[in-house]
Formats: C-alpha cells, structure tokens, sequence
C-alpha cells in the first residue's frame, strides 16, 4: 500500500509530494499530510527502505561539535571574542581556549586577536541556546595571518575536501598553495597570487559541477591544464598525516548534537 | 452577462498572464528568485537565519520572518514612484509576511530573523501577489524548512464577469463595480494565507471567486517548484 | 579589512595578478541591455562580471526652476539596495549611495550631453524633467562607473512618451522622439590598493582600496567631472596616470555602448 513518487537521489522542493501511502515514514524534512509523504525543505531525496528523509543542499551552516571552521572576530568581549562563522549564530572563543599561556583578566586582548582576524577553531561545544563555542588550542589550530578567503557552499565541502582528504591534497600539490577548508564554507588560502587565482577557480568548478560523476577527473585534468604540471595521483599521500600546518580534516559525522538535524550530507556519487 | 465580456489580451476569464519563474538570481543572497507574471515583475532575495538586532525584537522560541517590499522609482504605472517606504508598502510588507509565515518553520533558529526584501522594476497590476510568489521560491532556495510554496495571484469582477489575475487594464475598466481580491494560497491544504479586497462584492460572488482561483493558484505553486527543480538540476558550465 | 589580507592583495598586485586573475588595468567582461522596461521611459542594464545594476529612465512635465525658465531639468538617484548584498541596511539613503548618484549626476550634466533648453515646452511654465534612477540588483563593487554606464545607456535608448493636445502625459504611449545626446560621458575610477592603480575592483577589493579617483571621460581628450574618495592622498604623477588609465578604459566601454541601440 503505497506509492514512491519521487525517485532516491532526485531533488525535492517544498510542498512536492515524495510518496502517497501510510506505508512510508516520514523522517528529516519530509513530512505526513493526510495519506502523502511531503517534502518539508529544499534537498535530495534519500530512500532507506521505507524511510524517507531529504539531504539539505542549501542554506547556512548549522555549527556542530568537534567542526573545524573558520571564523572572523567581530567583537571583543570581557572573556574573550565573538566570531563570525558565517552560521545563524555567532562563536564565542573564551580565553581558556585562546592559547597555551595564561592570559590573565585585564590583558588587551588584542594582542591576541583583533577585530577582523581570522581564525582556523574548533567547535567545542553547541548548547541547545545555540551557543556555540570554539577553541583554537589543537593540532593545526590558530589565528591566520595574512593570505585569502574564498566562500564557498558549506554543503559542498565534503566534495572539495574528498575522501580522505584527497581533493584538497590534489589541489595543494599541484598549486603549492596552503589550503584550510572550513566545514563552514569558508576556505582560506596562501601561496603564490597566480595559484591561488587556479584555486579560486578550481573551487568554483568544483561547486559547479559536485554532481556529475568523474569529477576527480576533470578537477586533474583542469589543473594540470591551468599550471602546466602533470599530476601523479599515486604521489599524493590520501590519508594526510597531520602536520604542525593543517589541521585534520573531519568528515561528518552521524553525531552532531542537534536532534532537529540531519547529520549525513554524504557524497552523491 | 459576464461570458460574454472579452478580455483585452484575449485571455479566458480563468487563464493568468504568461509566468517566468527563476531561482538563485541574486548572487550574493542566501536565496533568490525572480517572478515576472505579464508585465509585472518581482525580485525576491533571503538574508538569513541572522543574528537579529535590537534584542528586543527577538523571539526566544522561533527565528522570524522579515518582509520588505519596495517598488523601484521607474516601476508605476504612470509617472516616477518616490523613492523610500510609503503607507501602501509597508502595509504589503505586512500583509506579505502574513501570508508567507503559515508554511515556515524557524523554530531551529530562536533568536535569528530571515529577512526578504521584494523590489519590483517594472508592475502592472498584481504586484504584491508577484512579490509574495518571488518570497516563497526565494525562501526555498535558502534551504528553509516550509511545508510547501505560497502562490499568490488576484480575482476580481469587472463588467460583471469574474476573472483570475487582473491586469492594469483590467483593473482600472470598472471604476464602479469592479472589485480585486488579491488571495495566497497554500496549494496543498487549499488554505488561504492572503485575502484582501478592493471594491464591491456581493458575499456569494466571494465564495465563488475563492474557488474559482484555487485551480490557477495550484498552476501557480508548479511554476514556482519548477524554478527550483530548473536551478538544481544544472548542468555541466552552469555557475550556482 | 584587516592589514594582513590587504597586505596580501597588495603583495599579489605588485606581481600584476588580482584575486580574479585580472591585470590591474583591466575590466571584468561587460554587457549591456537597454529598453526591457515597460514602465520606464528608458531602461539599461549592465552586467560587469557578478556584479548587475539596472538604471530607468522616468520623463515628466514640471515647471522648471525659477532661476532657470527656459531649462528642462535632469536628477541622477541611486539607492543600495539591501537586496543586492547583504552588508546594505534598509533605511534612508546612505552617505556612499548619494555620493554615488551626485557623481553620476555630475558626469551626465556637465557633460553638456544634453540641451536642457530643448527640454523646454513653455518658458517659465513648463519643461521636461529626466529622472534616471540607478540601483544594483547584484552588488560587486564598481557602482559608480557601472551605474553611470547604465545611467548614460538608458539616457540614450529612452523615448518621450506622447503628450495630448491638453498637454497631459500619456505614459501608456511612447513616441518616437529620443534624448538627443551629443556625448556619452562615461566614468572610470582608479582606485589605489597599496601602489598599484586598479580599475573596476569587486566588492572585496574595494575594501582594501584606501582611495580613488572617479573621471569623467566626455571623449577622448575631455574630462567633465571629477571626485576624489577616500582618505590617502595622490601625487600629481599618480594622478595623471589615472588619468591615462581612465580614458584608455573609457575609449573601450564608450565603443561598446555604441554598439547598443
């Protein structure tokens, strides 16, 4: 008893009927309207048997537990400084978390972090208030200094970054450029100005084109045509050991701790 | 009477002017949409969930819904519009927002405001139904939870016959008993989220009118998801 | 914008690349529409890489200026639309958004591209007034040059609309007659990052542009308006190389809107 509609991995818009049936279960953005299973929120749809849930495709980052991004100080606070982490909410990166050393009450804080400095932090904590708070004392974490930022879809972040880290390291290797991807969507960059004009463009075309299979391809062939250098993808070590430079690279997780969520933003084949 | 009146752009009495529906048209917004039906023509962009300032404009249990429409100084009908806020378009941003709410859920965003802003370059009638039509799909394409679009169009009587989505002509033909009755609707549940009416109606003929533009709403609606189905589809050498 | 990016961006011009990949002297690729618009008497749109401003053209019958009897009269208006981007609030309009109309202004009515006298329908009574509204609907920096072409394109493809024999404007009906314009003054602004002179910067680059320098190239050899912005100074060498700069870029842009009707 029961209708599927729509198709498993077919992009469903608000309002569209998924299914027809008391057989199917609603779950994350779709919901039940009399006897029909309706999309509740723009996304792909996803058919794990009889449950029927949507992946989010749009909209702000939601901040989560133990997420590496990138933020930028907009305010100094008493115990310590507020950061932009282009979400709904803003960070708050205490002092405890700011460095190694004691900062003690009364120090100018700036010395630390200025208004519009930005920073590569991690997510400790996500209250259910939606505060959210951030460290910056971990492996490859810390203030950025210098080099660019590119903005890109946060739901895109899982294909630039690549299993294992291998896109981006792909990327790196052929520009030389140091390279952190925020799950934020805010990526930062540094390295000689006409390579990082190469991965400003190459994260474009990656965005562009995320769901047309042969990606990885494409993003190799495009590089080696824009530096001139061939690519062996043999050379480029995929599972990345942290260095003192990158933090490693997380992806998500079916844990975060938002229960009104859906954690899984999973790579479309 | 009324089956004989003939429309001056030929159009049957339940048929609305030709649509364009597009999404993600405004670069830099959160989510955008533009929607032009016959001459009139909206844009719609989506800022947000954001922090909301001042604090005591916050809801501690939901996001809110911030409606801003504007008409642009060369859209009128006639001579220039002023520039800035008027009566009229603060009273659509109201009635915009109203109409839009019912199908949002921002209850994961206490706090936070989603702001729309609606600019109309060019309008010939039907201009806040355009703007609400533009919101809806603009929202979507922010990744918003809504239960389903809000299509938004006019009914009106002129000349004693009842037709769907008056244009200017059509709105000025019956200076005595010529009524316009802009409506939203949620197309799924067939509820109504924006009722306003401008002229004489006989109680009945109001009735009758609703039911009669519930069919092009629905045709509405199809249109809008369209525009999102069109932009999210892309394919190779398309820019998001 | 903090000093170590713009450092950055500084460090990448000296080596002649922007964060595009453009040269310092060079313009994103534009385009330019005119007469879409039902409700304005002249309609432009001009697309300059992401960045999108349209410009309408509104004509009315008003009685002209008491100091001026005989003149018809022109109004540049602009307005930062908070849809365009999401640092502009709503709210009455901003000290940039009038710079950038009272440049615009400066640029079209001193230019002289239009007879203000042929405006005139009856002295003292009765003249044409040209509003040209300018707003971008995707902001990315560049506005006053943008807006200007704009503001110069829908000028120039807009038509009168017809006036009955009790002189009342029937903007339903538009004649034939256009503006006639002698010239198409068009703007260019040099803005200065670090030491390198950058024209047509997006909206990240203005943020680390310290000042500028908006010409008004009539023709070829003509400037008719000027502004200086923002707060570090120029020499008289720089100024003249942004000058140079200026009318090269303006040459290009003029060519193009010629090609439009």
């Amino acid at each position: 008893m029961g209708e599927l509609i729509a198709k498993d991995k077919d992009v469903v818009v608000p309002g569209q009927v998924i299914a027809k049936g008391l057989d199917f279960l609603p779950s994350h953005g779709t919901y039940r309207l009399k006897d029909d299973v309706m999309a509740n929120k723009l996304g792909i749809l996803s058919v794990e048997g009889k449950v029927l849930k949507t992946i989010p495709i749009a909209g702000r980052y939601l901040p989560r537990k133990n997420d590496v991004i990138i933020g930028k100080v907009n305010d100094i606070l008493m115990s310590g400084w507020r950061l932009d982490i282009n979400s709904p909410y803003s960070a708050v990166l205490p002092l405890k978390d700011a460095s190694f050393d004691f900062i003690q009450k009364g120090t100018d804080l700036t010395r630390y972090f200025k208004l519009e400095d930005y920073a590569v932090a991690k997510i400790t904590n996500v209250t259910s208030q939606n505060l959210v708070d951030i460290t910056v004392k971990g492996p490859g974490l810390r203030k950025l200094k210098g080099g660019r930022i590119v903005k890109v879809s946060p739901h895109k972040v899982p294909r630039i970054i690549g299993k294992k880290g291998s896109m981006v390291s792909m990327i790196k290797n052929a520009t030389g450029c140091k390279i952190i991807v925020g799950q934020n969507g805010w990526v930062w960059m540094e390295g000689e100005p006409d390579m990082e004009v190469i991965v400003s463009s190459v994260l474009k075309k990656i965005q562009a084109e995320s769901h047309i299979p042969g990606l990885t391809d494409r993003v190799k062939t495009y590089l080696e045509e824009k530096t001139g250098k061939k690519i062996d993808l043999s050379q480029i070590n995929s599972e990345e050991k942290e260095s003192e430079d990158e933090p490693r690279f997380q992806h998500r997780n079916n844990n975060g701790n938002r229960p009104a969520n859906n954690n899984n933003h999973g790579e479309r084949k | 009477m009324s089956e004989e009146f003939e429309r001056p752009s030929k159009r049957k009495l339940d048929e609305t002017r030709p649509i364009e529906a597009e999404a993600g048209v405004i670069k830099k917004a959160d989510g955008s949409a533009r929607f032009k039906i016959g001459d009139t023509e909206a844009y719609a962009a989506v800022y947000g969930p954001r922090e909301l300032h001042p604090r005591f404009l916050q809801d501690p249990k939901t996001g809110i819904l911030r409606c801003n429409y504007s008409m642009l100084p060369f859209s009128g009908d006639g001579s220039r519009v002023r520039p800035g806020p008027s009566r009229r378009s603060k009273e659509i941003s109201l009635v915009s927002e109203k109409a839009l709410i019912p199908v949002m859920n921002l209850e994961d965003y206490p706090n936070t405001v989603v702001d729309v802003f609606i600019e109309l370059p060019q309008t010939d009638a039907g201009s806040r139904c355009a703007g609400i039509c533009a919101a809806s799909i603009a929202l979507a394409d922010a990744g918003l939870m809504m239960k389903d679009m809000v299509a938004a169009v006019s009914v009106g009587q002129v000349r004693g016959a009842m037709i769907i989505d008056l244009d200017g002509e059509e709105e000025h033909m019956d200076e005595n008993e010529g009524t316009d009755i802009p409506v939203a609707l949620i197309p799924s549940t067939e509820q109504i989220t924006l009722l306003q009416g401008d002229g004489i109606v006989h109680r009945n003929n109001l009735i009758k009118a609703i039911e009669m533009v519930k069919p092009a709403l629905k045709k509405i609606a199809e249109e809008q998801r369209k525009a999102l189905h069109k932009k999210y589809n892309t394919q190779i050498g398309d820019q998001k | 914008m903090n000093q170590e990016m713009m450092e950055h961006i500084k460090q990448a011009l000296k080596k002649g690349t922007r964060l595009d990949g453009r040269r310092p002297d060079e313009f994103r690729k534009i385009s330019i529409e005119t007469g879409f618009l039902s409700t304005a008497e002249g309609s432009a749109r001009v697309k300059c890489g992401a960045a999108e401003v349209l410009a309408g053209v509104k004509m009315a019958i008003e009685k002209p200026y008491p100091d001026t009897p005989e003149d018809g009269m022109l109004m540049v208006n602009a307005e930062l639309l908070p849809l365009s981007n999401p640092e502009f609030e709503s709210g009455p309009p901003s000290i940039a958004s009038i710079e950038t109309a009272r440049v615009i202004d400066r640029g079209i009515r001193e230019s002289k591209t239009m007879d203000t006298k042929g405006l005139c329908i009856e002295k003292g009574e009765k003249a044409w007034t040209i509003a040209i509204d300018v707003v971008p609907v995707n902001y990315d920096g560049n506005l006053i040059d943008l807006g200007g072409l704009a503001a110069v394109a829908a000028l120039k493809s807009a038509k009168f609309p017809f006036v009955d024999k009790e002189g009342v404007v029937d903007y339903h009906k538009r004649t034939d007659k256009g503006v006639d314009m002698k010239f198409f003054p068009i703007p260019v602004t040099v803005s200065k990052i670090g030491d390198v002179l950058v024209v047509d910067p997006t909206d990240e680059e203005e943020k680390a542009a310290e000042s500028r320098l908006t010409i008004t190239c009539l023709d070829d050899e003509k400037i008719c308006a000027l502004q200086k912005g923002g707060s570090n100074p120029f020499t008289a060498d720089e100024i003249e190389k942004m000058v140079e700069l200026a009318f090269a870029r303006a040459k290009e842009i003029r060519a193009k809107l010629q090609e439009v009707k």
